[in-house]
C-alpha cells in the first residue's frame, strides 16, 4: 500500500526557501500571504494490508532517514483510496 | 601514522584530500571504500566534500547511514581522530557524531568563492600551527554549508571550546556580510567534545600549493602530521 | 500502435517527401514505426549534419599533434608527456529555452560523457551562452535556471566549472543559446573509440535504465520554434548528476583493463544513434533484444526504447570473456548493466522486441543515402563604413557605463556558483586570466582554456566575425603565455534553409578557415545547431569556439592583475575603430559599420612576440584588447590588481574616444617592469607597440584632467547582475 512522508522544516528553523516563495507570490500579484513553510513528499509503495503497520514502518524510517530530527519534523499519511 | 580517505559513491573531493595529505604527511593515504568495515591501522579518518548519494533527501543522510560509518563511529569513540570537509561535516553531522545541521545557504545560492576563517584556538591536533585568532583564506564550495543548531546547544559549543573556525572577514572580523552561508554565529567548524572529529565547510585541502594560489590551508594538515607522528 | 506509416506522419517525424521516398527504397517496403523513428532521426539536421557537411570539410582538422580530429566523439590532441586532451563542446540550446535547468544541465551531462567515452577524465568543464534582452522578465527567468543547471550538475560531477562567456542581444530573445564544453585527460595511447568489431561480440548496456524522456529531441534541436514551445515540454530530459558520477568513475574503472573493443554514449536519438554509429563505423552489424533492455517504466515500445534520450548511459562492445568482470564493475558502482545485443556479421541493424522484429535495416544505405544538401545561399551584404562619430558623453562616463552594461559586467554572480577548484588543479580561475588555467595531475604542465565569440561582429560581416571568433580564443590562450594547440567549434545559425542565414554560415566558416590555418589552431571537434528562430527571428550568427592550448611549466602562466609600479605597454597597432564597437552601441546608440578588420598575419606576430616575452619571465600581467576597447581592458586589470592607473595621452590623429573605446584587434595589455626594454625588442621584431602608463595610486588617471576612481568602476562592474538576478 501507498504510504506518504511529508517532512517539513521544524517550527522556528529558519527556511529561506519558503520565505523565497512568499516573496515571489507577492511579486506576482497575491496579496495577504502570510508564512510560507517548503518541504517534501515522500511517497512509498510498501508490501503491507494493514494502514497501522504501514504507518508504523514509515515512521521508523522517518525517525531513522527521511527526517533529521535536528531540524525537521515528519507526518505520515495513508491517503486514502476513492 | 596513517590517513584513511572515506569514499561514497558521489564524493568528489578525495582526489584533492588526498594530494593534500601525501604532500604534507609525506605518505598516500588509503582510500577506504563505503562498505569497508575494518579500518584497523588508521589513525585519522578523513571524509571528504562532494555530493554523497546525489545529495539526494539531505547532504550526507544516506552517506550517514553506509556500512563504513559504524567502523568511522566506532574509532571515535576509541579516541579516534576524524576529518570531515564539506559533505564531510554535513555526513557527521547526519551521522550525530557531530551536533547541529546544515541548511541550506541563507542565499539560497551554490557558493564558490575563497572566504576567510579566524583559528578559534589553536591547542588542538587540527589546529597547532596556526595561532589562536589567526586568519586564513580557503576555497569553500557549497550549497549547504548554513550551520545550525538549537540555542542551548550553540551556547554549549561556545562555553566548551568546540568552535573551531568562524566566517570573518580579512580583518579577522565576524560581519553578516563576511558569514556568507548565513551560518548561526558564523560558525563554519566545530569540534567534537574531545576536539578529535572536527567538521568544517571549507576546503583547505585545495589551498596547500602556492601555484593553486596559496598554502593558506597547509597549516591543518602540517598540525596533524605533527601530531600524529609520533 | 495503429497510427500508419505514410508521408504524412513522416513529414511530422521531420522527413521530407523525397527523403520519405529514399526510405521507402532503402526498405522495400513500408517501414514500421520503429524504422521510420530511426530514420527520421539519423537524418535530422542534429545526426546527420545534412546542410553544414559540405561547408565543415572545408575546416583544416590536421597538425602534427592532432591524434582524431571531427568524426570521434570528441577532438583529441597530444599534449606532451604522453598524454592527450580530448575536448569538445555541444549545443542544448532548444532544451534550455523549454526547461533552463534541466536544458542546461543535461548539456553539461551530455558533453562529459563524448569525452570520458573516449577514455579520458574529465577535467574542466566551460560554457558559452547568449541570453535575450536583460528587460525580459523571461530572461531572468531562463539565465537563471541555465546557471543553476550548468552549477547543478557540474558541481555534483565533481568536474570544475573554470570558464565562459555570456552576451545579451534581443535576438535571443526566443533562442537563447547553451554552448557546454568539457576537456579531459587521458594517456595518448588509451583512446577509446566507437567503431564496432568482432563477430559475436557482446553489446552491453550500462548506466541508467530507459525511460520515455525526450523522444524525438534531435528532431526538435533540427526545427524551428513557434508559439507552441511550451508544448513541447514533455520531451525535455533530466539529467541525474550523481548517475553520471558513478557512470564516470565506473566506466574508467573498466577503461584500465583491456575488455572494451568500443564504446559510445548514447546521446541525441539514444540507442538508435550509438548503435548505428557503432556499427556502421565498424562495418558490421548489430542485433539488439529490445525487451534485455533496462526499463524505468513499464509497458515502453521498442520503438520508446530506440529513440528515448534518458541521460546517463552509454553502450559497449566487449571482448569476449569480459562480461563478469565488466558486470561486477558496473555493479560495484549500483549501475545497471545488460547484455542487449550482439555484433552480426550481416552490415544490418536489427531490433528484436517480444519476439516481433521491429527494426531491420541495412547499414550502409541508412548512411550513404543520408541527405546532404548544399543549400542556397546569398553572399552577406557589407556594411556600410561608419563616417566619423562624435563623443557624446565624455571618456569617464563612457567608462562607468561600458563596465557597467550586461555584455561587459564583472560575471563573478555566475561563477560564484560554479565549484572552480574541485580536483585540486585550478591554476587560474574564473577572472583571474584571459584563459582558465589547469593544471595536470602530478605535472608542471597545464592547459589554458577559452571560449569566445562575437557574434554583433559576425551579423555585421560573417566571414570576419568568424575569423575574429578563433583570432581571440587564440589571443586568449597566447595572453597566458600558453601555446595554442586546437579548437572546438559550437556553429549556432538560423534556419538553413533560408539563403541568407545559409550565407552567414557559409561566410563564417570561410573566416574560420582562414583563420585556423594562419595560426595553425585547427578545428577537431564541434558541433552544429541550426534553427535557431522562433517565429522567424534568427539569432545571431553564433559560431562559438572553445580553444585548448598547453603551457609546459604553470608557473609561468600570468593573470590579469598587475602590481604597484608596473609599466603598461600596449602591443599591436590602433586604429580607432568603432564599427560595431560596443562603445557604439551602449553610448552612441547604435549597432552599425563594418566590424573591425582581422589581420592575421599581425594576430600571428603580436601573439608569439607576446607568449615569448611571457614564457621569458618579463611579464607580470597581460590582457587581451577585445569587447570596450583599450581603456575597459586597463580598467579591468586596475580591478584585478587593485590598483590605479596612471596614463599617458591618447596619440594626436584620433579622437581619445577612438583611442580608449576602439575595438582594433591583435592587441594586448602587458605590465611589465622594464617597459622602455620591451618597446625596444617589439621595434626590433618590428611589433607596433606604445606606452600606455604605469600602476600607481587608487585612481585611472588619464591626459586632461580626466581621474577615475577604481572603486567606482568596481562599483558599476560588480552591479548589474547580482541587482537583476537577485
Amino acid at each position: 500500500m501507498k504510504v506518504a512522508v511529508t517532512v517539513m522544516l521544524k517550527d522556528g528553523v529558519l527556511d529561506p526557501q519558503g520565505r523565497a516563495i512568499g516573496q515571489a507570490l507577492t511579486t506576482l500579484g497575491f496579496g495577504g500571504i502570510g508564512e510560507v513553510r517548503a518541504g517534501k513528499l515522500i511517497e512509498l509503495e510498501l508490501a503491507e494490508t494493514d494502514p497501522e503497520r504501514a504507518r508504523a514502518r514509515a515512521t521508523e524510517m522517518a525517525r531513522r532517514l527521511l527526517a533529521n530530527p535536528v531540524i525537521e519534523s515528519f507526518s505520515v499519511h495513508i491517503p486514502t483510496e476513492a | 601514522m596513517r590517513a584513511g580517505i572515506v569514499v561514497f559513491p558521489g564524493i568528489n573531493r578525495e582526489r584533492d584530500m588526498a594530494i593534500a595529505i601525501e604532500s604534507c604527511f609525506g605518505q598516500a593515504p588509503r582510500l577506504v571504500w563505503h562498505h569497508e568495515t575494518d579500518l584497523a591501522g588508521l589513525d585519522l579518518l578523513v571524509l571528504p566534500g562532494g555530493f554523497s548519494y546525489g545529495d539526494y533527501l539531505r547532504c550526507g543522510a544516506m552517506a550517514a547511514h553506509s556500512p563504513v560509518m559504524g567502523a568511522v563511529a566506532a574509532h571515535a569513540r576509541r579516541g579516534g581522530y576524524v576529518l570531515g570537509v564539506c559533505n564531510g561535516f554535513q555526513i557527521l553531522t547526519e551521522a550525530g557524531l557531530l551536533p547541529g545541521a546544515l541548511l541550506r545557504n541563507a542565499g539560497l545560492r551554490f557558493l564558490s568563492m575563497d572566504c576567510f576563517l579566524r583559528v578559534e584556538r589553536a591547542d588542538t591536533v587540527f589546529t597547532s600551527r596556526w595561532a589562536a585568532g589567526e586568519v586564513f583564506r580557503a576555497p569553500m564550495a557549497h550549497g549547504d554549508g548554513n550551520y545550525t543548531a538549537d540555542a542551548d546547544t550553540l551556547d554549549r559549543l561556545e562555553g566548551e571550546g568546540r568552535v573551531a573556525f568562524r566566517y570573518v572577514d580579512a580583518d579577522g572580523k565576524t560581519s553578516a556580510a563576511a558569514n556568507l552561508n548565513g551560518s548561526a554565529r558564523a560558525i563554519a567548524g566545530i569540534y567534537s567534545d574531545n576536539a578529535r572529529v572536527l567538521g568544517l565547510m571549507p576546503h583547505p585541502e585545495d589551498l596547500v600549493d602556492p601555484l593553486l594560489g596559496g598554502v593558506d590551508g597547509r597549516p591543518l594538515f602540517d598540525s596533524l602530521a605533527a601530531a600524529l607522528v609520533a | 500502435m495503429a497510427q500508419p506509416v505514410d508521408a504524412a506522419l513522416a513529414r511530422s517525424f521531420g522527413l521530407s517527401a523525397e527523403e520519405f521516398a529514399t526510405v521507402l527504397a532503402i526498405m522495400g517496403r513500408t517501414p514500421t514505426l520503429a524504422e521510420l523513428g530511426v530514420f527520421s532521426v539519423m537524418w535530422s539536421e542534429h545526426c546527420s549534419y545534412k546542410s553544414s557537411r559540405v561547408w565543415l570539410r572545408t575546416l583544416p582538422t590536421t597538425a602534427p599533434w592532432v591524434i582524431h580530429g571531427p568524426g570521434e566523439n570528441a577532438g583529441v590532441v597530444a599534449i606532451g608527456d604522453g598524454l592527450a586532451a580530448i575536448f569538445k563542446m555541444e549545443s542544448h540550446n532548444h532544451p534550455s529555452f523549454i526547461e533552463p535547468y534541466q536544458g542546461a544541465a543535461t548539456g553539461v551531462g551530455g558533453i562529459l560523457r563524448d569525452v570520458y567515452t573516449m577514455g579520458a577524465r574529465p577535467i574542466a568543464n566551460l560554457n558559452a551562452l547568449r541570453f535575450g534582452d536583460p528587460g525580459l522578465a523571461v530572461t531572468r527567468r531562463v539565465v537563471d535556471g541555465v546557471v543553476r543547471g550548468i552549477g547543478g550538475y557540474g558541481n555534483c560531477v565533481g568536474v570544475p566549472t573554470v570558464g565562459g562567456e555570456v552576451n545579451f542581444h534581443p535576438a535571443y530573445n526566443g533562442n537563447p543559446l547553451v554552448n557546454a564544453m568539457t576537456v579531459g585527460i587521458a594517456p595518448a595511447d588509451r583512446i577509446f573509440l566507437s567503431a564496432a568489431a568482432g563477430i559475436g561480440n557482446q553489446v552491453v548496456y550500462v548506466g541508467s535504465r530507459t525511460g520515455r524522456d525526450g523522444i524525438h529531441g534531435a528532431t526538435m534541436a533540427s526545427a524551428e520554434f513557434g508559439a507552441d514551445a511550451e508544448e513541447k515540454r514533455p520531451t525535455v530530459q533530466v539529467g541525474d548528476p550523481f548517475t553520471e558520477k558513478l557512470l564516470i568513475e565506473a566506466c574508467l574503472e573498466l577503461m584500465a583493463t583491456d575488455a572494451i573493443v568500443a564504446i559510445q554514449d548514447m546521446g541525441a536519438a539514444g540507442l538508435t544513434s550509438s548503435a548505428v554509429e557503432m556499427a556502421g563505423k565498424g562495418g558490421v552489424g548489430i542485433e539488439l533484444d529490445m525487451d534485455a533492455v533496462p526499463q524505468r517504466e513499464t509497458g515502453m515500445s521498442a520503438y520508446e526504447m530506440l529513440l528515448s534520450e534518458s541521460q546517463e548511459r552509454m553502450l559497449i562492445v566487449l571482448r569476449p570473456g569480459a562480461e563478469a568482470m565488466a558486470r561486477a564493475i558496473f555493479e560495484k558502482w549500483e549501475l545497471a548493466f545488460a547484455v542487449i545485443g550482439r555484433i552480426t556479421d550481416t552490415g544490418r541493424f536489427v531490433a528484436v522486441h517480444a519476439g516481433v522484429v521491429e527494426v531491420d535495416i541495412p547499414l550502409d544505405p541508412l548512411a550513404e543515402a543520408a541527405p546532404l544538401y548544399t543549400r542556397p545561399h546569398l553572399p552577406p551584404v557589407p556594411r556600410a563604413p561608419l563616417g566619423p562619430v562624435a563623443d557624446p558623453l565624455g571618456i569617464e562616463a563612457a567608462l562607468l557605463r561600458l563596465v557597467g552594461c550586461p555584455d561587459l559586467c564583472s560575471r563573478r554572480w555566475i561563477w560564484d556558483q560554479y565549484d572552480s577548484t574541485v580536483g585540486g588543479q585550478t591554476v587560474k580561475r574564473p577572472g583571474a586570466a584571459d584563459a582558465a588555467i589547469v593544471r595536470l595531475d602530478g605535472s608542471r604542465r597545464a592547459l589554458a582554456l577559452t571560449t569566445d565569440c562575437t557574434p554583433r561582429y559576425c551579423l555585421a560581416d560573417p566571414q570576419v566575425g568568424g575569423a575574429q571568433a578563433v583570432a581571440e580564443a587564440w589571443r586568449n590562450i597566447t595572453a597566458t603565455g600558453a601555446r595554442p594547440l586546437a579548437v572546438t567549434d559550437n556553429l549556432n545559425f538560423g534556419n538553413p534553409e533560408k539563403p541568407e542565414i545559409m550565407g552567414q554560415f557559409v561566410a563564417a566558416i570561410a573566416g574560420m578557415g582562414a583563420a585556423c590555418r594562419a595560426l595553425d589552431f585547427p578545428v577537431v571537434s564541434g558541433n552544429v545547431s541550426l534553427y535557431n528562430e522562433t517565429d522567424g527571428q534568427s539569432i545571431l550568427p553564433t559560431p562559438a569556439i572553445g580553444g585548448l592550448g598547453v603551457i609546459d611549466d604553470a608557473a609561468l602562466a600570468v593573470g590579469i592583475a598587475p602590481g604597484a609600479g608596473d609599466e603598461l605597454v600596449l602591443i599591436g597597432a590602433t586604429a580607432g575603430w568603432l564599427g560595431q564597437s560596443l562603445w557604439l552601441r551602449e553610448i552612441a546608440g547604435r549597432e552599425d559599420g563594418p566590424p573591425p578588420p582581422v589581420d592575421l598575419a599581425a594576430e600571428r606576430a603580436n601573439g608569439d612576440f607576446v607568449r615569448g616575452e611571457i614564457l621569458a619571465g618579463r611579464v607580470v600581467a597581460c590582457h587581451d584588447v577585445s569587447d570596450g576597447g583599450l581603456l575597459v581592458a586597463l580598467a579591468e586589470m586596475a580591478m584585478a590588481g587593485d590598483t590605479g592607473l596612471a596614463l599617458d595621452a591618447a596619440p594626436e590623429g584620433m579622437g581619445a574616444h577612438e583611442f580608449w573605446f576602439g575595438e582594433d584587434q591583435a592587441r594586448y595589455v602587458l605590465a611589465v617592469a622594464d617597459a622602455p626594454a620591451l618597446l625596444d625588442r617589439a621595434a626590433a621584431a618590428g611589433i607596433a607597440a606604445r606606452r600606455l602608463g604605469r600602476c600607481a595610486g587608487t585612481d585611472l588617471t588619464l591626459a586632461g584632467g580626466i581621474t577615475i576612481s577604481v572603486r567606482a568602476c568596481r562599483g558599476a562592474h560588480e552591479a548589474f547582475l547580482p541587482n537583476w538576478l537577485q
